[in-house]
C-alpha cells in the first residue's frame, strides 16, 4: 500500500513517494503504513527501541503520594503554604482559597538493590524499582485537564495538531501487517473518570491514516470491523473480492493510481477483519500469563489492557497508549490514590514482566505518567492540579533504571534540579527512537511545525543506558 | 530543459518555476521569494527580534546595504561582490549559509538561482498576495478557449507547449457538475435528459438548474462550516452540547438566495451591530462564538478569555484573509508581516462581544431563540394574514371617510367628556395580582424619602438591579394615547448611571432609557422601537415623575401590558407611585384640531382627526382586534423556538499585548482595534473601531485579501487544487499562485460582478478548463504531476458528507429537507464512552432525521462520527481550509460495515428488485445506472452477477441469515419480496456501494 500525499491530488506513485521523501525531514521514510512493513527505516541516528507504551495516567496523579519523596512536607502539614511559592502562579480549583500545606499521605520506603524511593501504594511496581528511571523534575504549561492532555499528548494546548503517536508513526511507520500502527485502549473503572478527547490520539494535519486507532472494551474492538448481520466472512469475501476486481477492470479506463492504494485498503481491511478478533480473543493465553496480569481476559480493565497491549506489541504495533481516568483527587487523596494505584498497579507490573520475560522490554519504552501533579496544599483532604513540578518513570530500551533524575523543592511545588518540561520528554522519547527532534518536521500552512514546537527542547541524555 | 530527469531532481516547485532555470528571466515571487523564506528569513527576516547581524534579507534597502565589514550582502548586478553569493557558495563551513547545523541547506539550483537574481539587479516585488487588486486584459487565445478563465489557462499550457485535455464525456460532466454544485449524484432520468439534449445551451442550462437548486446551498455549507469551525459540541473538556444549528441554516440559506459575500462577511462578523438587525443577521452574528469552549472546574476565566481571543484572531485571519496570524500571538510573525501588536489589535474588535472565560453547565449565554423552519412557515402565514387585514383596514377606512363629516359634529358636541384619567398599580403595594420579582424593598419614610402614601421602594446596587412584575390579572390595554409614568427620587450623593422603564406585552422588547447605556438588556446601537434612549437622568436629591407614551415604545392600541419593570445601574433610587394614563374620550390633540375647521386645519391636524375617526370606527376597531389576535398567536410561536449562541456587544474589555502570550502577564500595552499596521489604517476619526468597520473594510472592492481568498477557495472546490495551492496561507510561506494574473481577473470579476459567488461559481464550471478530462495523459503526468497547470480537471474522493449522501440517495432513503436541529445517524455503541461532566449516551434517531445529509450530521467536536472521521471531515476545533485526501482500511470498514450503508444498501436492493425489470441482468444494469450513471461493461456486469449467483445459493440456503441482513436499521423491511433473493440483491448493491468509481468524483 503507498501511501497518499497530502494535502495534494495524488499524482502517482514515484512523485508522490519522494515529495513524501522531502517532506519527512527523515532521511528516510517507512513507506510503511497501516499495512505496511518497516523495512528499510533510515532513522536520524542508531535506535535504542522500535515501540512506546505510554500508560498514561489521566486526571494528574499526586507526585507527592506516589513518586516524590518529601519527608519535609510533612512537618509543614496544616501550616499555611509560604507565599513565596504561590505567589502569581496559577492555580487551579484552590483560587482565592485559603492555602494549608498537606503532608505526604503514604510512606515512601526504598526497593529494589538500588534502593529506589517510592510509596508504598505499588505493591507490584515497586518489584520493578531497578528497572524504572523516575524523573522527579516534569514540569508543564497547563492547569486543567483537557488542555493538559492535548499539550502532553501534542506539546501544545491549540487543537488540530497532531499526537506524538502519529507523528511517530508517520516518521517510522509500523511493523504491524494486518492491525493500525498507532492503537489507544481506554480503561474501565476507578470512580469518576477524566472525559477524554479523540484529539489527543488524532493525526492533526498530518495524513489521517497516522490517526491513533481507538480499541473499544465494548461492541467491535475496533469500529465497523465486524460484518453486518447475516453476512458471514465468504460473503463479506465475496463482496471484498468483486469490489476490487472491478476497481481493477475500471482502472483500466479511469488509470486512476488511487484505485490500487483502494485495493489494497480493502485487503488490508479485511484481514483486519480477522486480525483484529484473532488478537482481541485471549482465550488461548495459559493460565500463569492470565494469573501474572490478575484480570479476566477482555473485561476491559486496566490489567487486561495491558494483556492486550503487549499483544499488540508482538505484533509490530509501533505506539500504543493506555488510559486509566481516575487520577483526579480533588478530595481524599489518601484513599483515592490506594484505589487508583491498585487498579493499575498490577497490570503495569505483569506488563513490564511479560515483556522482559519475551525479549521485548529491550526494545520497548515505557512511559507511566499523567498530565500534571497536585498541590502541595490541600483541598479539603485532597489536592488541586498542579504544573511546577511532578513525577513521570520510564523503563525499558535505553533507560537507566533504578535512578531519578531531578528533584522539586521541600515543599513539592517547583521543579529546582535538572527540570524537563514536556518538550524534553518528547526530544528524548524521539531520541529513543532514532529521531532527532530538530529536524523531524512536517510542513503545514507554510510552516515547519515539530512535535516539540519552537521553542528549545534537550534531549536528557542521562537517562539513558 | 524539459527532461523528466530535471523535474526529478526538484522536489515541489511549479513546472514553471523548473523550467525557469538556468537561463530566463526570474521573478523575485515565483523563483527567489520561497528561498529567502524557507532558507534565510528564520534569521533575517521579519521578524525584528531575531534579526542576525542587522541584515534583513527581506528588505531589499538593508540587503543592498554597504555593511561594516566591507561588502553588501547583494550587490545588484555584481553577483562576485555580493557577501551573500560568497557565503552560500562558501567552501569553509565557518562561513556557509545558511549555518549547516540549521539544517537548512540551499539546493544547488537554488543556489544558482540566487547568483543569477542577483547578476539580473536582484528585483523585488512585493508580496503578491499583498499587491493592489489589478484586472489584467486576459490574454488572447485560439478558439479552444469559451471565456476568460480559459485565455489565461491556455496561455499558461501555449507557454509550456502542452495542450488542454479533451472534454470530459457528457456522463462525467453531469456527474461532476452535480458532485460539485449540489453534493449529489445525478439521477439516471437527469443523465439521460442532459446526454440527449444536444442543444448549444444544454450545458449551461444544467448548470442553472444546479445552482438554483437548493441542495446548493448544503453543498457550499459543508465548506464554510470546514472553514468557521461550525460545529454542535463545545469542545473542551467535557465537550458538552451547544446550540447554534440555526446558524448552520442560515450559511445554508444565505448561499441559496446567493447573498453578496460582503455582505455575508458583514453579517456574520457584525451582524447584532446593523441598524434594526434582523433575526437572520443576529443569528449570523452567532459567527464569532463558534469558537470552542469550557465549562471545566477549576479553569481560569481570564486564561480561557485569552484562549478565546487567540482563536477568535486565527479563524477571522484564516477565514476571510486566507492569513496565518495566529503565529503572531507570541512573537512578530517569522515569514510575514504580521506583528504580535497586530495580532492583539486585530482581537480587540472582538472585544465588545459578551462572552464569559468559563460557562455555567450546559449555558452558553447569550443566546436567542429561532423559530425552526416549520414555525418559520408558519410566522410567514401569520405575517401574511397581518397584511391581508391591514389592507382590509385601508380599504375599509376609503369607504368610512364618507361619514367623518357627520361623526366630526357630533363629537364636537361631547368632547367636554374628554379628560384624562390616571391609574395606578403600585403605591404601597403591588396591585395587579401579578406576580413580584427581583428587589423590592418598600421603606418608610423614616428610612428614605416618600413621596405618596406611606412608603417608597429602595433599590440600591453596584451594578444593574430591578424589581418587576408580570402576568397582571387584568391586563391594561393600551390606546393611542396611552402613557405610563413612575417616581422617582434619585439620591443626590450616589445616583444611579442609567433608569429603565420596561413593558411586557408578551415580549419585554418595550423600554425607555434615562442617562448612560451601561443597562444591557436589550440595548441597541441605535434607539428602535423596543428601546427608547429619553435623554439624561432626572435631577438628583429631588421627586420627578417618569413619563413614557406607549406608543413610542411600541405599544400601539390594542396591546395587552402585563408587566412593568423598574431597572436602574449602580446608585441609590428610590421608586414611588407608578401607573398609567387613559383618555377617556377624545385626545387632546384630536380635540384641540377638532375646533378648528375642516378646511383651516394644517396637515398634522387633519391627519389626527382623520386617523382618530377611523381608529374608533367600530369596523375597525373589529379589524384592529382581529390583527392583535393574529400577532398573540404568531407570538406564541415564535417563542418556541431554537436556541443559538449570539454575538451581543457590550463595554468593550480592554486588550493588552500579553508578552510572549502569557496571560498572565498584565505588563503589556494596551491597544485599540486596528487592522494589520502594513495593510492600512481604519479612518473611525475619534471613534473606536468596531466589528462592523472590520466587516466594511473586508468589504471594500479594494481589500487584497478577501476577494483572492474567496475566489481561490471557489476554484479550489471546482478543480480539487487552487490557484494558490497553499488555500489556507497566502502569506509568504505559501506557494506562489500558479495563474497570478487569473486569480486577480477573477478576484476583481467577483468583486465587479457585487460580491456574487454564483457568478463566479458559474463563470468557472462554465469554463472549457472545467469542462476537460480528469485523466492524464502519460505526458501531462510526468510534466505536471499536481496539476498546477490545469491541463486537466482534477480528480479526488467525494467529502465524508457526500459518500453518505450518495448511498442514500441510491437507496431512495435520503429525505430532502432543509435545516432543522442536527441529526444522529447510527453510531457504533460505547463511542462516547469517553465523555464525561455528563457521561453521554448517543441515541440514534429514529425518525426521517436518520436519513439525512451529511451536513446535518451532530458534529462531536471530540468524538466525530467515526465514519465521517474515517473519511477525513476535520474535527473543526480550528479552520480547515483545505480536508486531508486519505485512502484507508477505516474507510473501506466503514463502506463494508457502518450499518447506515448497509441499510442503504438493503433498501436499495428492493428498489432494485422492483423497478430494475424482470432478468438479473436487467436488474444488474439498473442498479449500475443508478449509482454511476452509465451502463456497466460486460466484465462488471459478470463481477455482479456472480456475487449475485453465490448469495443469492448461500441465502437460499441460510434465509434466516438473509432475514437479518435485510433488517439492517430502521427502515421497514420489504416483507412482500423473497428474502434470500432481497439479501442476494443487497450483497450486489454492497458491492457497487464500495467501488471506488462511486465515491470519487472525476
Amino acid at each position: 500500500m503507498q501511501p497518499s500525499s497530502h494535502p495534494q491530488p495524488l499524482p502517482d506513485e514515484t512523485v508522490a513517494r519522494r515529495t513524501f521523501l522531502r517532506r519527512t525531514g527523515l532521511g528516510s521514510i517507512a513507506l510503511a503504513s497501516m499495512a505496511g512493513t518497516a523495512q528499510g527505516i533510515q532513522t536520524h541516528h542508531h535506535p535504542r527501541i522500535k515501540r512506546v507504551i505510554h500508560l498514561c495516567m489521566a486526571g494528574g496523579p499526586s507526585h507527592l503520594e506516589t513518586f516524590d519523596n518529601k519527608p519535609e512536607l510533612a512537618k509543614h502539614n496544616g501550616k499555611p503554604m509560604p507565599e513565596s511559592f504561590t505567589k502569581g502562579q496559577p492555580i487551579a480549583q484552590l483560587q482565592g482559597k485559603a492555602l494549608k500545606v498537606l503532608g505526604p499521605q503514604h510512606t515512601f520506603e526504598r526497593y529494589g538493590k538500588s534502593g529506589l524511593a517510592m510509596s508504598n501504594v505499588f505493591k507490584h511496581i515497586s518489584g520493578h524499582a531497578d528497572e524504572m528511571c523516575i524523573i522527579n523534575s516534569m514540569h508543564t504549561e497547563q492547569i486543567n485537564h483537557d488542555p493538559a492532555h492535548t499539550f502532553f499528548n501534542t506539546g501544545t494546548a491549540i487543537s488540530g495538531r497532531p499526537s506524538m503517536g502519529s507523528w511517530v508513526l508517520y516518521g517510522l511507520g509500523a511493523e504491524s501487517r494486518d492491525l493500525p500502527g498507532f492503537i489507544v485502549l481506554t480503561s474501565v473503572g476507578g470512580g469518576q473518570s477524566q472525559p477524554i478527547s479523540s484529539r489527543q490520539w488524532h493525526s492533526g494535519f498530518l495524513p489521517s491514516r497516522f490517526q491513533g486507532v481507538q480499541m473499544h472494551a465494548t461492541g467491535n474492538p475496533v469500529h465497523y470491523v465486524g460484518n453486518p448481520a447475516g453476512v458471514g466472512r465468504a460473503q463479506q469475501k465475496e463482496v471484498v473480492d468483486a469490489v476490487s476486481r472491478i476497481n481493477a477492470i475500471r482502472n483500466k479506463a479511469l488509470q486512476d493510481p488511487e484505485i490500487a492504494t483502494r485495493i489494497a485498503g480493502y485487503e488490508m481491511a479485511f484481514r483486519m477483519q480477522a486480525s483484529v478478533p484473532e488478537l482481541t480473543d485471549m482465550s488461548g493465553e495459559p493460565k500463569h500469563i492470565v494469573d501474572l496480569y490478575g484480570c479476566r481476559p477482555g473485561d476491559g480493565s486496566f490489567a487486561s489492557n495491558c494483556l492486550l497491549a503487549r499483544r499488540l506489541a508482538e505484533r509490530g504495533v509501533r505506539f500504543i497508549q493506555l488510559y486509566h481516568r481516575g487520577w483526579d483527587h480533588h478530595g481524599g487523596v489518601k484513599g483515592g490514590v490506594v484505589k487508583t494505584a491498585s487498579l493499575v498497579d498490577q497490570g503495569t507490573s505483569a506488563l513490564l514482566k511479560d515483556l522482559k520475560q519475551r525479549g521485548m522490554l529491550d526494545d520497548t519504552l515505557i512511559i507511566w505518567g499523567g498530565e500534571f501533579g497536585r498541590t502541595p496544599m490541600a483541598q479539603g483532604s485532597g489536592r488541586d492540579h498542579h504544573i511546577k513540578g511532578y513525577s513521570m518513570w520510564m523503563a525499558g530500551g535505553g533507560v537507566r533504571g533504578g535512578t531519578t533524575y531531578g528533584a522539586t523543592d521541600d515543599f513539592g511545588y517547583n521543579a529546582v534540579d535538572r527540570k524537563v518540561h514536556v518538550r524534553d520528554f518528547h526530544a528524548t522519547m524521539l531520541h529513543l527512537l532514532g529521531i532527532d527532534h530538530s529536524r523531524f518536521t512536517y510542513k503545514f500552512q507554510g510552516l515547519d511545525f515539530r512535535l516539540t514546537g519552537v521553542e528549545e527542547a534537550q534531549v536528557i541524555r542521562d537517562l539513558f543506558t | 530543459m524539459k527532461s523528466i530527469s530535471a523535474l526529478l531532481l526538484l522536489p515541489f516547485l511549479s513546472p514553471l518555476a523548473v523550467r525557469a532555470v538556468p537561463s530566463g528571466e526570474i521573478t523575485f515571487n515565483r523563483d527567489i521569494r520561497g528561498i529567502l523564506t524557507d532558507k534565510c528569513f528564520a534569521c533575517h527576516g521579519p521578524d525584528a527580534k531575531k534579526v542576525e547581524s542587522d541584515l534583513r534579507l527581506d528588505l531589499r534597502s538593508s540587503a543592498i546595504a554597504r555593511r561594516k565589514d566591507g561588502d553588501a550582502a547583494i550587490v545588484p548586478g555584481d553577483p562576485k561582490k555580493s557577501a551573500l553569493v560568497y557565503r552560500i557558495f562558501a567552501d569553509d563551513q565557518d562561513d556557509l549559509m545558511p549555518p549547516p547545523e540549521t539544517h537548512k541547506s540551499l539546493k544547488p539550483h537554488e543556489r544558482e538561482l540566487l547568483r543569477t537574481w542577483i547578476a539580473q539587479g536582484a528585483p523585488y516585488e512585493a508580496h503578491w498576495a499583498y499587491t493592489e487588486l489589478k484586472q489584467p486584459t486576459p490574454p488572447r487565445a485560439g478558439r479552444w478557449a469559451i471565456n476568460e478563465v480559459d485565455r489565461y489557462i491556455a496561455a499558461g499550457l501555449a507557454a509550456e507547449g502542452l495542450k488542454p485535455s479533451p472534454e470530459a464525456d457528457r456522463v462525467t460532466l453531469i456527474r461532476r457538475l452535480s458532485f460539485d454544485l449540489t453534493g449529489l449524484p445525478p439521477t439516471p432520468a437527469e443523465v439521460d435528459a442532459f446526454v440527449k439534449d444536444r442543444s448549444k445551451e444544454a450545458y449551461e442550462k444544467l448548470v442553472d438548474r444546479l445552482l438554483a437548486s437548493p441542495r446548493y446551498g448544503e453543498r457550499m455549507t459543508i465548506y464554510w462550516l470546514d472553514l468557521v469551525r461550525y460545529a454542535d459540541t463545545v469542545g473542551y473538556h467535557g465537550d458538552q452540547n451547544v446550540s447554534q444549528s440555526p446558524y448552520r441554516d442560515y450559511v445554508i440559506k444565505a448561499f441559496n438566495t446567493n447573498m453578496p459575500y460582503d455582505r455575508f462577511m458583514r453579517e456574520q462578523l457584525a451582524g447584532d451591530l446593523l441598524p434594526d438587525a434582523t433575526l437572520d443577521q443576529r443569528v449570523a452574528s452567532g459567527y464569532n462564538r463558534l469558537n470552542q469552549t469550557t465549562e471545566e472546574g477549576g479553569s481560569q476565566a481570564k486564561e480561557y478569555l485569552a484562549i478565546y481571543f487567540a482563536d477568535r484572531v486565527r479563524n477571522v485571519s484564516q477565514v476571510y484573509m486566507g492569513a496565518t496570524m495566529g503565529c503572531a500571538q507570541c512573537h512578530n510573525h517569522k515569514y510575514d508581516p504580521y506583528t504580535t501588536r497586530d495580532f492583539y489589535s486585530f482581537g480587540a474588535f472582538f472585544a465588545d462581544i459578551e462572552e464569559r472565560g468559563v460557562y455555567g453547565a450546559r449555558k452558553r449565554p447569550p443566546e436567542i431563540q429561532v423559530p425552526n423552519p416549520e414555525a418559520q412557515a408558519k410566522i410567514e402565514a401569520f405575517d401574511r394574514d397581518i397584511a391581508a387585514v391591514k389592507a382590509q383596514v385601508t380599504a375599509e377606512g376609503t369607504e368610512l371617510l364618507a361619514g367623518q363629516p357627520a361623526w366630526e359634529k357630533s363629537a364636537r358636541a361631547s368632547m367636554d367628556q374628554t379628560k384624562e384619567v390616571e391609574t395606578v398599580l403600585i403605591d404601597d403595594r403591588q396591585d395587579t395580582g401579578g406576580k413580584s420579582d427581583g428587589a423590592w424593598n418598600f421603606v418608610a419614610a423614616d428610612k428614605g424619602p416618600v413621596h405618596s402614601g406611606k412608603s417608597s421602594r429602595r433599590q440600591q446596587a453596584k451594578g444593574l438591579v430591578q424589581h418587576f412584575y408580570d402576568n397582571a390579572k387584568k391586563p391594561l390595554e393600551t390606546t393611542a394615547d396611552t402613557r405610563f409614568f413612575a417616581w422617582v427620587h434619585l439620591d443626590a450623593a450616589n445616583p444611579p448611571k442609567a433608569l429603565m422603564l420596561q413593558f411586557n406585552d408578551g415580549t419585554w422588547d418595550h423600554r425607555a432609557v434615562w442617562g448612560s447605556d451601561d443597562i444591557s438588556f436589550g440595548r441597541q446601537p441605535k434607539s428602535y422601537a423596543a428601546y427608547q434612549r429619553k435623554g439624561a437622568l432626572p435631577k438628583a436629591g429631588e421627586w420627578v415623575r417618569l413619563e413614557v407614551n406607549a406608543a413610542e415604545l411600541g405599544l400601539p392600541a390594542g396591546r395587552k401590558v402585563k408587566g412593568m419593570a423598574y431597572t436602574q445601574f449602580d446608585g441609590l433610587v428610590h421608586w414611588d407611585k407608578a401607573g398609567w394614563i387613559g383618555v377617556k374620550g377624545l385626545p387632546h390633540e384630536v380635540a384641540r384640531a377638532l375646533v378648528i375647521a375642516p378646511d383651516q386645519r394644517d396637515d398634522k391636524q387633519a391627519k389626527a382627526v382623520r386617523e382618530h375617526f377611523l381608529a374608533t370606527a367600530p369596523a375597525i376597531l373589529a379589524l384592529n382586534k382581529t390583527i392583535a389576535g393574529i400577532e398573540a398567536e404568531r407570538g406564541k410561536v415564535n417563542s418556541k423556538g431554537i436556541s443559538t449562541v449570539v454575538s451581543k456587544a457590550v463595554k468593550p474589555r480592554m486588550i493588552r499585548i500579553l508578552p510572549r502570550g502569557n496571560w498572565m502577564d498584565d505588563s503589556g500595552e494596551e491597544v485599540q482595534p486596528a487592522i494589520p499596521a502594513f495593510l492600512g489604517k481604519l479612518d473611525t476619526g475619534e471613534r473606536r473601531a468596531t466589528r462592523l468597520d472590520l466587516a466594511e473594510w473586508l468589504g471594500r472592492p479594494g481589500n487584497v485579501l478577501s476577494s483572492r481568498t474567496l475566489a481561490n477557495r471557489l476554484w479550489y472546490l471546482l478543480f480539487g487544487r487552487g490557484i494558490c495551492s497553499s488555500v489556507d496561507d497566502f502569506g509568504g510561506q505559501g506557494t506562489f499562485p500558479s495563474h497570478p494574473e487569473l486569480l486577480d481577473w477573477l478576484a476583481v470579476d467577483f468583486v465587479e460582478s457585487g460580491w456574487n459567488i454564483k457568478h463566479t461559481m458559474r463563470k468557472i464550471v462554465t469554463s472549457a478548463s472545467y469542462r476537460q478530462s480528469s485523466r492524464p495523459s502519460p505526458a501531462l503526468r510526468a510534466e505536471d504531476p499536481y496539476n498546477a497547470l490545469f491541463a486537466r480537471q482534477g480528480r479526488f474522493g467525494l467529502a465524508a458528507e457526500m459518500v453518505r449522501d450518495n448511498a442514500l440517495a441510491a437507496s431512495g432513503l435520503l429525505i430532502h429537507k432543509l435545516g432543522g436541529p442536527s441529526a444522529k445517524p447510527y453510531q457504533p455503541v460505547g463511542y462516547y464512552a469517553q465523555l464525561n461532566f455528563p457521561g453521554r449516551k448517543y441515541a440514534a434517531d429514529k425518525n426521517d432525521n436518520q436519513y439525512r445529509r451529511g451536513v446535518y450530521t451532530h458534529w462531536q467536536r471530540t468524538f466525530l462520527h467515526p465514519m465521517l472521521k474515517a473519511f477525513d471531515a476535520p474535527s473543526r476545533e480550528e479552520c480547515t481550509a483545505t480536508r486531508a485526501r486519505s485512502n484507508t482500511p477505516l474507510q473501506a470498514l466503514a463502506l463494508l460495515n457502518d450499518p447506515s450503508f448497509v441499510e442503504a444498501a438493503r433498501v436499495f436492493a428492493a428498489r432494485i428488485m422492483r423497478e430494475g425489470g424482470a432478468r438479473p441482468e436487467d436488474r444488474i444494469q439498473w442498479a449500475h445506472r443508478n449509482v454511476l450513471s452509465r451502463t456497466a461493461e460486460a466484465a462488471v456486469a459478470t463481477e455482479l452477477k456472480r456475487v449475485y449467483e453465490q448469495h443469492l445459493a448461500h441465502y437460499r440456503a441460510q434465509v434466516d441469515a438473509a432475514k437479518k441482513l435485510i433488517a439492517e436499521g430502521e427502515a421497514p423491511v420489504a416483507t412482500d419480496l423473497d428474502p434470500a433473493e432481497l439479501a442476494a440483491w443487497t450483497g450486489v448493491s454492497r458491492v457497487i456501494l464500495n467501488l471506488h468509481e462511486t465515491i470519487t468524483r472525476y
